[in-house]
């Protein structure tokens, strides 16, 4: 029998440590499989977030840097510029790359360092138990917003990462893809390796936003919680490249 | 032995670092220290190194701990707030055990303050600064020439501990010009490769963290730091004892500080008085001994800083009751002047 599918050894043989229903576990699983793909195993440096996914260097048989809260891309650009050669990619998620990191993927993206973030936006904070995120919609519950997230009561609006980043000159490639579907997984597997592909041509600057459910902060059922990313979170953040080659995509949505 | 230069303090360090074999610098405008991410800028990038100007003093020490993972040697610099900004990462690169030099061309505050000298960060440099139990070596350089002995061998001292670094300077070591001969670099070589990331080639991967959640693991990390706090204490200790063994009254002072005091124990010295000075090099680890071996017989201590009193803490708890302690400082940036020591030294002879 044709073995079409297998374990990545790049993952230690351990069970996942995210929660059922999670998307950290599907979007690592692409993570590894590009960078295996690509031959990279041995090449990648992988910048770890500080929240949830920061387990990931329980899980990733890989070398990895586990930066301060939202300083990834400034770490990651110290790393990249001392071994130019090597495959840098972050992992970040909403609270660390759109709140407490946002002057550092903003600045590493404009100085078009030639690295690839994976950025999981969830809509909430989770390793922290659920609080408001930069990415958290509007009307949506978390405990410090209890009524639902209201702009018009100063708690802001959800940032659009990859909106805001288009416009800087080095960022090469940005898209928005998400996992809450089969043909949406294999899209945002494409998306990362085209990411890391950027990287390895030395192109610059690369994002792929991923929409990913947090089932146990949403209070909902896996289930739901993938209905609640089509039905809710698309609407807010469009799928889609953003930008390609250094080309910013004209869309109709925007 | 090389040729002698005049250079401004700040530029002595950066020359220094480089010819310590520093490649990856990081930093953010602030004065009194702008002219050592200029003479990087200039002369780092030409020799192959690597320049960037972060977008923050938070960014740049993250930077430099990006840098470190790899074990190139890394550095940044600031002034004052911009230390304080750096806090984090300092905790950080402990935390983590990576190697790094710091330099604080430090300035008057708190707050904003101004771009005159101040040793007001005395407390933050020695005992903490970021969060956590930790300690680092912290040299106080007192002419430009030491300043630049004291870099190079900063980055050794770093990698030797896998811990961070700092000089600390005031506003007049950075921006006075004074001769020096650069030496030699010690050309030691440490080996990283059990912890570097980057170049794996079939090797088992390595992670550079500072968390576990794990019941007991921090605890044990922080006995092994100490253990290596310990070394660095008993081994890295630097004091200069200034015309001490006959003395009435001994300065303790550091930096800029004892050169102020150097000069009064000249003056006082031909007018018959006997003064001496203990000039701390390393402010930590702090030289306890050293004091309190000279108050067995000296009944004077006059410690002279450029802040409201922060080293006499540590001098207090040196002596331990078995001398008098006396003090004069200028906070904000204000300068002791020698006349004002003089006046109060002459106070204490007479009572």
């Amino acid at each position: 029998m044709k073995k079409v599918y297998e374990r990545n050894n790049i993952a230690f043989d351990m069970p996942s440590p995210y929660c059922p229903g999670c998307g950290h576990g599907v979007i690592h699983r692409l993570v590894i499989d590009a960078i295996k793909e690509a031959g990279q195993e041995d090449n990648t440096i992988f910048m770890a977030p500080v929240g949830c996914s920061i387990l990931a260097y329980t899980y990733l048989d890989l070398d990895i840097c586990q930066p301060a809260h939202g300083r990834t891309p400034a770490a990651a650009t110290g790393i990249k510029r001392a071994l130019p050669d090597s495959l840098v990619v972050l992992y970040q998620g909403d609270g660390d790359l759109a709140a407490i990191g946002t002057a550092e993927i903003i600045h590493a993206a404009n100085r078009g360092e030639n690295i690839t973030a994976i950025f999981v936006n969830n809509a909430i904070y989770g390793m922290t138990g659920g609080q408001m995120a930069p990415t958290t919609l509007k009307g949506q519950k978390a405990t410090t917003c209890p009524f639902g997230r209201s702009p018009e009561d100063g708690q802001g609006y959800p940032i659009r990462v990859c909106e805001l980043l288009q416009s800087l000159g080095g960022v090469t490639y940005a898209a928005r893809t998400s996992v809450h579907t089969a043909p949406n997984v294999l899209k945002t597997k494409k998306a990362i390796q085209t990411g890391i592909e950027n990287q390895m041509e030395k192109k610059g600057f690369s994002i792929i936003e991923i929409l990913s459910a947090c089932p146990v902060n949403w209070g909902l059922s896996p289930q739901k919680s993938n209905e609640f990313i089509a039905n809710e979170m698309i609407g807010y953040f469009p799928l889609g490249d953003f930008k390609k080659d250094g080309k910013i995509i004209q869309r109709s949505d925007h | 032995m090389g040729e002698k230069q005049l250079m401004k303090g700040n530029e002595a360090i950066a020359e220094a670092a480089i010819r310590a074999g520093m490649t990856c610098y990081f930093g953010y405008p602030i004065t009194p220290q702008n002219e050592i991410p200029a003479y990087m800028a200039k002369h780092l990038t030409i020799r192959g190194g690597t320049f960037i100007q972060a977008e923050s003093e938070i960014a740049a020490i993250n930077m430099v701990y990006g840098a470190a993972c790899t074990g190139a040697r890394a550095m940044t610099s600031s002034s004052s707030p911009g230390i304080s900004l750096k806090q984090e990462g300092i905790s950080y690169l402990v935390g983590a055990r990576l190697p790094a030099v710091i330099v604080n061309i430090a300035r008057g505050g708190p707050g904003l303050g101004n771009i005159a000298p101040s040793q007001a960060d005395y407390f933050q440099a020695v005992k903490g600064g970021g969060h956590g139990d930790y300690h680092m070596v912290v040299y106080t350089p007192e002419t430009v020439q030491e300043a630049a002995d004291l870099t190079m061998k900063a980055f050794d001292v770093a990698d030797e501990y896998r811990n961070p670094v700092l000089i600390l300077g005031d506003a007049i070591l950075g921006q006075m010009m004074e001769p020096l001969v650069f030496k030699e670099p010690s050309g030691k070589k440490f080996d990283k490769s059990s912890w570097t990331l980057g170049n794996r080639k079939g090797r088992k991967s390595h992670l550079i963290n500072s968390l576990s959640l794990t019941e007991g693991v921090v605890e044990q990390w922080n006995w092994e730091l100490k253990k290596k706090f310990d070394l660095m204490a008993e081994r890295e200790l630097m004091v200069e004892e200034y015309m001490v063994e006959d003395a009435d009254v001994i300065f303790v002072a550091y930096g800029t500080t004892a050169r102020i005091c150097r000069s009064v124990v000249h003056q006082t010295r031909k007018q018959g008085m006997k003064t001496g000075l203990i000039r701390p090099i390393t402010v930590w680890p702090f030289p306890t001994e050293t004091i309190a071996g000279h108050a067995e017989k000296t009944k004077h201590f006059f410690v002279v800083e450029m802040s409201l009193g922060q080293m006499i803490e540590d001098v207090r708890l040196a002596i331990l009751g078995n001398a008098k302690i006396h003090f004069h400082g200028r906070p904000g940036g204000g300068i002791p002047a020698e006349a004002d020591i003089l006046k109060q030294l002459k106070a204490i002879l007479q009572s």
